[in-house]
């Protein structure tokens, strides 16, 4: 078995009208046996930026820890948050930094930049980022996740809308993957608010 | 064939654990103590590599002893499981820690509290926690009978449920196990299950 598939994991985030979606599943496991099932996936970094990290749970427990430090620290020198584009370089720069010895991570960045213009991307554990318009997706379940969301996806959806595609998406793909699942949790990010919703699927 | 397991009730967390140092076939001793006693509130239940646990264990009681010197007040739980987990996730990719933790604490402020800690620094706060072979035991009895604020005598019986079960459906079963309690008046060893005496 892969070290990437020790935990198991399934992340989605996907675009909507002004706003964003972002959602994981929530069990931890070690290969076939279930430890946990309210394991956190998604991180927020601030109101409206937010980070997802699929793959082995040590490598993401200590990467969001060096990212919350390296955030913190640039609010603390530039008073400001960081937008979303830039978090992502950085995240990029410290995967790739260890490129012969990597954290065995998958990240998925959701956030609201310049004028609350919704932006998304994941990238592969050596930093290679990867921008999408839609949705991206990244765990155990991800081949699923392309399958769901690629026939779910609309443009342009409103927030109860895009929430109701993701949740299904979501649940649906991790219903086929052993690994992944135990209900979801999904964060709506407005520019005014942020909305956390826990799923309830197939506990199995 | 370590076991190594706890459970959260009311006002208390419990950490069973075997008693076995073993050496392919040989058992050394069925009197090994490995639930360790952090400070007056916390306990850590400690298995595998054996030179790594009685190591990695010594150096976190000596750590932890360390901040409450300096700094006057003792460490919570969550703050010694996360202390535990950096040196963990630091001595990962150079010469890791084959040691799996059940930390079991009582906080005044938070109240008992369970850590379940891999030994590739997965930290995670949880009800009930088990390593080894006689996890697969312990946890199914667990995920049965347990249920949250248990009586002390409840968690003991289910304790006793779950030793019964690792004794007769594990092959090599532990011969000795260690029952330890933490609640508001501390850290305490609270009784031993023998099938041989030592």
């Amino acid at each position: 078995m892969s070290i990437f598939e020790y935990n198991g994991s399934a992340l989605v985030a996907m675009v909507g009208k002004n706003c964003f979606a972002i959602a994981s599943d929530r069990r931890l496991g070690v290969q076939l046996q279930t430890i946990a099932t309210d394991f956190q996936r998604i991180f927020k970094m601030h109101d409206k930026l937010f980070l997802g990290l699929s793959g082995l749970g040590s490598d993401a427990q200590t990467l969001y820890q060096r990212l919350m430090s390296r955030h913190k620290l640039y609010q603390l020198r530039e008073e400001r948050v960081m937008k979303p584009e830039t978090f992502a370089s950085l995240v990029s720069a410290i995967l790739y930094e260890k490129r012969f010895g990597p954290y065995f991570c998958q990240p998925v960045i959701a956030g609201l930049g310049d004028d609350d213009k919704p932006f998304i991307c994941t990238m592969d554990s050596i930093g290679a980022k990867e921008l999408a318009k839609d949705f991206v997706v990244a765990g155990t379940a991800s081949e699923s996740l392309y399958g769901a969301c690629e026939s779910m996806f609309k443009p342009d959806m409103e927030h109860e809308e895009l929430f109701e595609t993701i949740s299904q998406a979501l649940l649906s793909s991790v219903d086929r993957d052993c690994l992944s699942g135990w209900g979801g949790h999904v964060y709506i990010v407005t520019p005014s608010e942020v909305t956390e919703r826990i799923l309830k699927g197939r506990m199995d | 064939m370590e076991c190594v397991f706890g459970m959260v009730g009311k006002g208390f967390a419990l950490v069973v654990a075997d008693t076995s140092a073993v050496n392919s076939i040989l058992v050394h001793k069925s009197n090994e103590d490995k639930i360790m006693v952090l400070d007056s509130h916390k306990l850590m239940g400690a298995s595998g590599e054996a030179g790594d646990r009685a190591q990695f264990t010594e150096y976190v009681q000596k750590n932890v002893s360390l901040y409450q010197f300096r700094n006057g007040i003792p460490l919570t739980t969550k703050a010694a499981a996360n202390f535990m987990r950096g040196e963990l996730a630091t001595a990962l990719r150079k010469n890791p820690y084959m040691v799996n933790i059940v930390l079991a604490g009582y906080d005044k402020e938070t109240g008992p509290s369970i850590y379940f800690i891999d030994y590739i620094a997965t930290l995670h706060k949880v009800d009930k926690a088990a390593f080894g072979y006689g996890s697969y035991f312990s946890l199914a009895m667990m995920d049965r009978h347990y249920h949250p604020d248990m009586t002390v005598e409840e968690a003991i019986k289910l304790a006793e449920q779950c030793i019964e079960e690792i004794r007769s459906r594990l092959v090599v079963a532990p011969q000795n196990f260690v029952i330890k309690i933490v609640d508001k008046d501390g850290a305490r060893e609270h009784s031993w299950r023998r099938t041989t005496k030592d």
